[in-house]
């Protein structure tokens, strides 16, 4: 059976989420591999859910917000990219693969590029094979 | 233990035609915790409501996931309902598989199967909701409006025309601002102090306004409706009360060389001194730096001459404090100084000016009673070049941004010497002409047309005297930056707009966000552009950025709307999605440790410290504490936290984890 990668999309509420809404409102079509998980705002995303993720069969994610100064709380996304540029160098210390996560902003307006946020990460995941180093990991 | 319902939309076809619902609704049924499950073409209608409501009574449900369309779209209607079956409205959650499923994907298995996955997240997530009930805290319906300028003076009689108490706090000793130092106003060269003394006045005699002139913030504290303020009256050595204004001490002040901050230095004041006479209130204060009687003991002419004995030496700062439930900041802007501009000889040569200062000369209550006459030896000038952008646009030297009022007031300026000097020439250097506005294009066309201004585009690379004369040397960039020299008798400078000295300081005291440039920031660029950060503190004018006078006056009856429509409340209700500190039995008390990190990155300045004492009244704890009544819900605290002692309520660590395992456990 050909490997289907399994996507977890943590989006903000204000743009990405509204974007994704926008990606249905006009029919445009993506990959059914990723499903989302709202959050007021990207700033609240904890990144030790992505691990949380990765030990429960997740193959790739996607962290979405607003594009830097649109954010809805001001500085949430700002505080986001920070955390984020930090949490990569641990992943890679882990050695995951740091291109299954895609980081990027999708405002409500980019209904579009939803779209092809979603796409390219399937097809890099896909590529990448399924992401066994983490499953069933026990953090604890 | 739980009892969830589930209950799938087909939305007419919408869903239906790629989502196999009728088996989403039976397998959502098996799921451990879900005690009833159906599925109906449409949710929203009236049966499809009525069928949830039934639902809630007969099979007691403790929570509901409408599988439907986005939350975005319905999530009020189906929280309604909720609510209007006794259910509370915090424990619905909806799984979006219409625009985030069913509309993007083919009929197909796997379809079906993410719908299902949604499904099961959200039966996750409300397992985990806790009921809320939305925050109420009481408005003090007393509005602060901190600057007396148009900006601010706008503010208090919208908000005092509604009904409602103001206080107008000014530093200086007369509201007024720079809009009373001007001489005509662009674009309809109306008498500025004609249109502006009549709104000073009103007021100082409307019934709901309480002046505070000569008084500063000192500090604030509390929050949105319940601001507690305290404000420096600084000692005026005058009883306001006595004093009738009558003016007798000013003329008798025998300390008369004092440079007057009103008239920019072009004329002299006392000591005992009201700034200018049309000041409200008509009241004077004591230049105490100034004062031969603060300075040395001796003198007391005024105490001795003033027949109300209104003068008190021995006056004090006073500190007043206030309840306020919205404040107001009107603090305006400040002329940069030119000392940054050596090349252009401001300060060494007499006749070189700022754009205020030639405000005072062409006002006729200034200097030369409306004259336009070099400050040096009290010529008319024959040649007055102005230089605009002097300092703006000029990220090496002055300021980067575009100070937006001088192209409008340096053709206005050419315009008023051309219309008191008839034989004169004003020459103008710009970069640009900036003149957006009603009226305003043909405004500075009218002073190339018809006043005959000659327009040169480039900028002065240096002015020095020769013979008497200033030369301005500059380059005209649309003759290919052919070098220009003019000789002139007085030179204009258009002085960039920065923000008021002080303003950093009165920002970090009231918790509101500010630029780069010192200017106040709005909560959104276009949307709030009126509101800070800091809910219940709003912007007017030009301390949020260059700005003209509509455009100040605008803003200011927008801030005031915001304080009315706030003011229409007797409680305030607010979403209860707001971040909390766990709190456990003594004698950990919490997993706070008090480090602090939330406290800094909070956008809303919503977090604060709290002692913990015990019995005896000894500290044995400090530990964050969040004000839900600053909070917003963003949740930025919750992923900061080290200790994970900070929850968002309806985004809980516990719910968005469980979210997480649910959806990826398919099987």
């Amino acid at each position: 059976m050909d490997f289907e990668p399994k996507i977890v999309a943590f989006v903000c509420n204000w743009c990405t989420y509204a974007g994704a809404d926008l990606t249905g409102t006009s029919r445009i079509k993506y990959a059914p591999n990723v499903k989302m998980i709202r959050f007021p705002c990207t700033g609240r995303i904890d990144f030790m859910l992505l691990m949380k993720a990765f030990a429960n069969g997740a193959d790739g994610m996607i962290v979405s917000g607003c594009h830097p100064n649109d954010c809805h709380y001001t500085s949430g996304n700002f505080h986001a990219r920070r955390r984020w540029t930090v949490f990569r160098s641990l992943l890679e210390f882990m050695g995951v693969d740091t291109e299954r996560i895609a980081f990027t902003w999708v405002s409500a307006a980019e209904g579009a590029k939803w779209a092809d946020v979603v796409n390219s990460t399937v097809e890099k995941v896909r590529a990448l094979g399924p992401c066994e180093a983490y499953k069933n990991a026990d953090y604890e | 233990m739980a009892r969830i319902g589930v209950f799938v939309c087909h939305c007419g076809e919408n869903i239906s035609s790629t989502v196999d619902c009728e088996r989403v609704a039976q397998q959502a049924g098996r799921l451990p915790g879900v005690a009833f499950s159906a599925d109906y073409k449409y949710m929203c209608s009236d049966p499809g409501q009525s069928m949830i409501k039934e639902a809630i009574a007969e099979h007691r449900l403790t929570g509901v996931v409408v599988s439907a369309c986005s939350p975005r779209m319905h999530e009020p209607t189906f929280r309604k309902a909720c609510a209007e079956a006794g259910l509370n409205h915090y424990l619905c959650e909806m799984a979006n598989i219409r625009e985030q499923c069913s509309w993007v994907h083919p009929k197909d298995e796997a379809t079906t199967q993410k719908a299902f996955d949604l499904v099961r997240t959200q039966v996750e997530k409300v397992r985990n909701d806790n009921p809320l009930e939305p925050i109420r805290v009481p408005v003090n319906k007393t509005a602060v409006v901190v600057g007396g300028g148009v900006a601010g003076i706008q503010v208090a009689l919208d908000v005092a025309a509604g009904g409602h108490k103001v206080i107008l706090v000014e530093r200086d000793p007369s509201i007024g601002g720079h809009m009373s130092q001007l001489s005509e106003t662009f674009p309809t060269l109306d008498c500025s102090q004609c249109i502006l003394t009549p709104r000073m006045v009103e007021a100082a005699q409307h019934p709901n306004i309480t002046l505070m002139t000569y008084s500063e913030l000192e500090s604030m504290d509390g929050f949105i409706g319940n601001f507690n303020l305290r404000i420096r009256r600084k000692a005026r050595s005058v009883d306001e009360k006595l004093c009738t204004g009558c003016g007798l001490c000013t003329t008798k002040c025998p300390n008369k060389k004092i440079p007057s901050e009103f008239e920019q230095g072009l004329a002299f004041r006392t000591a005992i001194y009201t700034p200018f006479p049309q000041a409200v209130p008509n009241k004077p204060v004591i230049d105490r730096d100034n004062c031969t009687w603060f300075k040395t003991g001796k003198c007391g002419v005024c105490g001795k001459l003033c027949p109300t004995g209104a003068i008190n030496y021995q006056q004090q700062d006073e500190i007043v404090e206030v309840k306020a439930g919205a404040i107001v900041l009107a603090t305006g802007f400040e002329v940069k100084k030119t000392d940054f501009f050596p090349e252009y000889g401001y300060g060494r040569y007499r006749d070189v000016i700022t754009g205020l200062q030639f405000e005072r000369l062409a006002s006729a209550s200034g200097p030369t009673r409306g004259e336009i006459r070099r400050p040096s030896d009290g010529r008319v000038p024959e040649k007055v070049v102005f230089v605009a952008c002097a300092g703006s646009r000029d990220p090496a030297k002055g300021i980067p941004y575009c100070s937006k009022i001088c192209c409008m007031y340096t053709a206005k300026h050419a315009m008023l010497y051309k219309h008191k000097v008839h034989e004169g020439t004003p020459y103008v250097f710009y970069m640009d002409i900036r003149a957006a506005g009603k009226n305003y294009d043909e405004f500075t066309r009218r002073a190339i047309e018809e006043d005959g201004a000659k327009y040169i585009r480039g900028r002065v690379s240096n002015i020095y005297e020769k013979n008497g004369k200033l030369v301005v040397r500059g380059a005209d960039t649309l003759l290919g930056g052919k070098p220009v020299e003019i000789e002139a008798d007085m030179v204009v400078l258009a002085t960039a707009a920065v923000s008021c000295d002080g303003s950093e300081e009165l920002a970090q005291k009231l918790h509101v966000s500010y630029d780069s440039y010192k200017f106040f920031a709005e909560a959104h660029p276009k949307l709030k552009p009126v509101e800070t950060n800091t809910a219940g503190i709003y912007l007017a004018g030009a301390c949020q950025a260059p700005k003209d006078i509509p455009e100040s006056v605008a803003a200011a009856s927008g801030a005031a709307a915001k304080v009315i429509g706030l003011f229409a409340n007797d409680t305030l209700t607010r979403e209860p999605v707001v971040a909390r500190v766990n709190r456990t039995a003594p004698p950990i008390f919490s997993t706070c440790m008090g480090c602090g990190l939330c406290i800094s990155i909070c956008p809303y300045q919503a977090i604060d410290t709290e002692e913990i004492t015990d019995r005896s009244g000894k500290v044995v704890k400090t530990i964050a504490r969040i004000n839900p009544g600053l909070c917003q819900g963003c949740g930025t605290c919750v992923s900061f936290c080290r200790s994970k002692s900070i929850d968002l309520e309806g985004y809980s660590n516990k719910q968005v984890y469980q979210e997480v395992v649910a959806m990826l456990n398919s099987d």
